[in-house]
């Protein structure tokens, strides 16, 4: 036979476990998925041909990303005065 | 290569706004538009400084984040551009960009908003390369013609520098060791401050 006092520790227990389960914390943070790009695809820029283009120095092989990143690496030293100048 | 960035040295800009009227020819950008500025802090006091802004072409885009019909790519070269074809205009990408880097041509009599726009690195859209129709859209391709960004390769005292992020950290590096200051603008203690006292030794024992 269960008696009162019983039934009383029982219900505040399990109003104490009701009450604990508002506690449980959830993840605020949404991780980002990476969109999936929708629109046309690009070419690349070494697929070009640099003989297409206008006024440039800058020479590569079309479709060699190797030669035209050197291209690319070689200009930028135009912004480095203390390779210009001195 | 590394990704394609800008670096601009707020010791050496004069606030001359070169940056944006090359930008602005280079790309024929709209009235309205401004896909870079000169920013100025404590403008007419002595010893202010001045920075150009523009899209700094995130790792970790939050354009392309909220973006939420996926219109963003980042090329091989790290450059950040979006399919105006795709674009809604809906103003995600400003509310989420800290740069205010995309622009929305006032498109219409009530002043509603266009397709966005903003600093593509001088590497045009996905569409033809050096075509007429890349050109409407998105500008000059420069990148494809195995040029810079036109607002850096402008900056009458490179204070604005683009192009492979290795090489023109390089060139920052080597600039502020060889003038003796300014190296302080970038880096850890712009980032985390200073220590309190930085004599100050580890604490010893074992690594929790």
């Amino acid at each position: 036979m269960i008696s009162a006092r019983q039934r009383i520790a029982a219900l505040a227990a399990l109003i104490a476990l009701a009450g604990l389960a508002g506690c449980g914390e959830r993840e605020q943070v949404v991780v980002y998925q990476q969109g999936k790009y929708q629109g046309k695809p690009d070419t690349k820029p070494a697929d070009n041909d640099p003989a297409a283009s206008l006024y440039t120095t800058s020479k590569w092989t079309k479709g060699d990303k190797s030669s035209w990143e050197a291209a690319i690496k070689a200009r930028n030293q135009n912004q480095n005065e203390y390779a210009r100048v001195n | 290569m590394a990704r394609m960035k800008f670096i601009c040295d707020a010791e050496r800009c004069i606030e001359c706004n070169g940056c944006v009227t090359a930008c602005k020819q280079e790309n024929e950008v709209p009235w309205g538009v401004n896909r870079r500025r000169v920013v100025t802090l404590n403008d007419g006091v002595p010893g202010e400084k001045s920075i150009s802004v523009a899209c700094m072409h995130c790792s970790d885009a939050p354009c392309m984040a909220v973006c939420p019909v996926d219109c963003f790519y980042r090329t091989e070269e790290g450059v950040v551009l979006h399919d105006k074809d795709m674009c809604i205009g809906c103003g995600y990408c400003f509310y989420a960009c800290p740069f205010g880097a995309p622009q929305f041509p006032q498109a219409g009599a009530f002043g509603m908003r266009g397709k966005m726009d903003k600093c593509t690195f001088c590497a045009g859209g996905p569409e033809k390369d050096n075509s007429r129709e890349e050109f409407s859209k998105y500008g000059s391709n420069r990148l494809s013609q195995g040029k810079l960004p036109a607002c850096a390769e402008m900056c009458s005292t490179k204070a604005l520098l683009g192009g492979d992020g290795d090489v023109i950290a390089d060139i920052f590096r080597n600039r502020a060791l060889k003038r003796g200051k300014g190296a302080e603008v970038w880096g850890w203690g712009t980032a985390y401050g200073k220590p309190d006292n930085p004599q100050q030794q580890a604490p010893k024992g074992p690594k929790s």
